[in-house]
């Protein structure tokens, strides 16, 4: 009789758990599903506002409404397919896209843990849950999720470019392949600084972390948040790195066939994609959702979302900004600028860590931006120097060479 | 454990299905991209074992790194016409390959028969943080250091390796 209220009673605990988890999920989704439309007009009004244009201003006040409107007009255009597509992935292929870029946000912390009676639990969909008789912890590793989530985007577009049967778009395809695969390394290696002074890879404890010491690790790791932005920037295909779409050389890119909702579908991944980098930024570099002290577990998610939207907005302003760059430029700033510079970061802040382990972090703030900087310049320098010299050796030994053959 | 078991069913018939799917298809696109279906059915396996930490690298570095540069050769050769009228440059293989699977059938007939399987088949209940970050990261950097030093220098050797073969020679 016992072992069978206990065991009810743990069938029940488990029902609660599911339910809590269900209102949560439906709840945080909800609100990022409502991000899409929210930044595409912000987007617009923006980056109109940098222009001196007035940007959408007929449908609703301001032109609020405008999102709206557009998505309308998307649904019911005729959803083309080309006679030479290959049917089944150029289906699949949006939804390859859409759905990693749905689930990365998945693990991000909003807030703080909320106390209901017993149970308590974090404003996170895969955060933690604590509850009479069980205990589910926060989802280990959060990171490396976003990290392979984001990996898995490129086959979205590239076989979206590959399946249309267009150069356009196949060109398009292989310029975003060979981008992304370039820009996901200085992405992972910058946030790694972040993760050593945390000593977590929870994404929550990251939180946690800051709030512990006392500091937001942009200061400490401003080398790290740069390189992060700027590849996610990449990472993400937005403006100026919109190479896969730049309209003058490729018409639209990898989606030049898509009409209707799929091409609807690659839009709103191209902004979810925004908020993941942003989001993840924020957590890893600005504190999260916490802004003084631990505070109003309520009230958490507004400080999540105030910080997000200002990192947004940085990113619309680099957008309205900065002019497209040449693809060679573009690899060259992946390959020969960000990584280094991610991986002195790492180097330094590993080497602070180990020699001052209890020391405060302004000390490690000063030091690791300075010395990453001065480390790169120097390599640059050293590297530069030896390519100099070979090019003035080459011609003489091109004459010597060609003086032989001739005798 | 039954749900265990009922989640062991499906998603070993998918990585089956898959594996096979990756042999038969006639495009080399599709079957690159079985592969991705049949690398995420593993990553499952791992996390049905309380593997994550293992479940997360096989998705960030097969499924999401290695199978994209697999999909970018294969669409950069551009197969899907040459494929029809290939030669089969080592006739040996196809008899080998019989072989081997016939001595992989009689091994897992064997197996189920005998009852070692059953026996294998139950075991020793891990820990709450078995699998994460943290308790594998303790071991590789004591237990296993020598081996993990040796896999970073193999891959530093790779990446020369590469970074040699695919220069331009300038003399």
């Amino acid at each position: 009789m016992e072992t069978e209220a206990l065991l009810s009673g743990e069938m029940r605990e488990y029902a609660i758990y599911f339910v809590v988890k269900l209102i949560l999920t439906i709840l945080v989704f909800t609100l990022w599903m409502l991000m899409v439309p929210f930044l595409i007009w912000a987007e617009r009004k923006v980056v109109a506002d940098i222009q001196i244009r007035l940007g959408p201003n007929r449908v609703g006040p301001y032109g609020v409404l405008q999102p709206i409107a557009d998505a309308i007009k998307l649904v019911f255009k005729e959803d083309i397919t080309p006679a030479l597509a290959d049917r089944w992935i150029y289906t699949l292929a949006p939804a390859m896209l859409m759905v990693p870029a749905f689930l990365a946000l998945a693990v991000i912390p909003i807030g703080g843990a909320i106390h209901i009676g017993p149970r308590s639990f974090a404003i996170q969909i895969m955060g933690f849950y604590k509850g009479p008789g069980l205990y589910v912890p926060e989802l280990d590793a959060g990171i490396l999720l976003v990290l392979a989530l984001s990996s898995l985007g490129v086959y979205g577009i590239v076989l979206s470019g590959w399946s249309s049967a267009n150069k356009y778009s196949l060109l398009g395809g292989m310029r975003s392949s060979a981008q992304m695969i370039s820009y996901e390394l200085p992405l992972g290696v910058a946030l790694v600084g972040a993760l050593l002074l945390a000593g977590t890879l929870r994404l929550d404890g990251l939180v946690q972390a800051q709030a512990a010491r006392g500091i937001w690790f942009i200061i400490p790791q401003f080398l790290g948040f740069v390189v992060f932005l700027l590849s996610g920037t990449a990472e993400v295909n937005r403006a100026p790195f919109d190479l896969p779409e730049a309209e003058q050389e490729l018409i639209g890119g990898y989606h030049t066939e898509y009409s209707s909702f799929r091409f609807a579908m690659f839009y709103m991944a191209e902004y979810i994609n925004m908020v993941t980098i942003s989001a993840v930024a924020v957590t890893f570099f600005i504190g999260g959702y916490r802004l003084f002290a631990n505070g109003f577990a309520w009230i958490q998610p507004i400080w999540f979302a105030l910080k997000l939207v200002a990192v947004l907005y940085f990113l619309m302003w680099v957008r309205g900004t900065f002019p497209r760059v040449r693809f060679d430029q573009l690899m060259r700033m992946g390959w020969k600028a960000s990584l280094p510079i991610a991986l002195f970061n790492l180097l330094i802040t590993a080497v602070a860590l180990t020699f001052f382990p209890r020391s405060n972090t302004l000390v490690l703030s000063i030091a690791s931006p300075v010395l990453a900087v001065v480390g790169f310049f120097a390599l640059s320098y050293v590297i530069a120097e030896r390519l100099a010299r070979l090019t003035r050796e080459r011609p003489r030994r091109a004459t010597e060479r060609c003086g032989a053959e001739v005798r | 454990m039954a749900a265990e078991l009922v989640l062991f069913v499906i998603l070993a018939v998918v990585a089956v299905a898959t594996a096979v799917a990756v042999v038969v298809s006639k495009n080399p696109v599709y079957a690159v991209l079985f592969l991705v279906i049949n690398f995420f059915a593993l990553a499952m396996f791992y996390i049905v074992l309380a593997a994550q930490f293992i479940a997360f690298l096989q998705i960030l570095i097969y499924a999401g790194a290695i199978m994209v540069l697999f999909l970018f050769v294969v669409m950069m050769l551009n197969l899907t016409g040459a494929i029809e009228n290939v030669q089969d440059r080592l006739p040996l293989q196809r008899r080998a390959a019989v072989v081997l699977a016939l001595v992989l059938i009689v091994e897992a007939g064997v197996i189920a028969t005998t009852g070692a399987f059953r026996q294998a088949a139950v075991p020793a209940p891990v820990g709450g943080n078995f699998g994460t970050s943290g308790p594998i990261g303790a071991k590789l950097f004591s237990d296993y250091l020598l081996p993990f030093e040796l896999t970073s220098v193999l891959l530093l050797i790779a990446m020369v390796g590469s970074v040699v073969l695919t220069r331009r020679r300038t003399d």
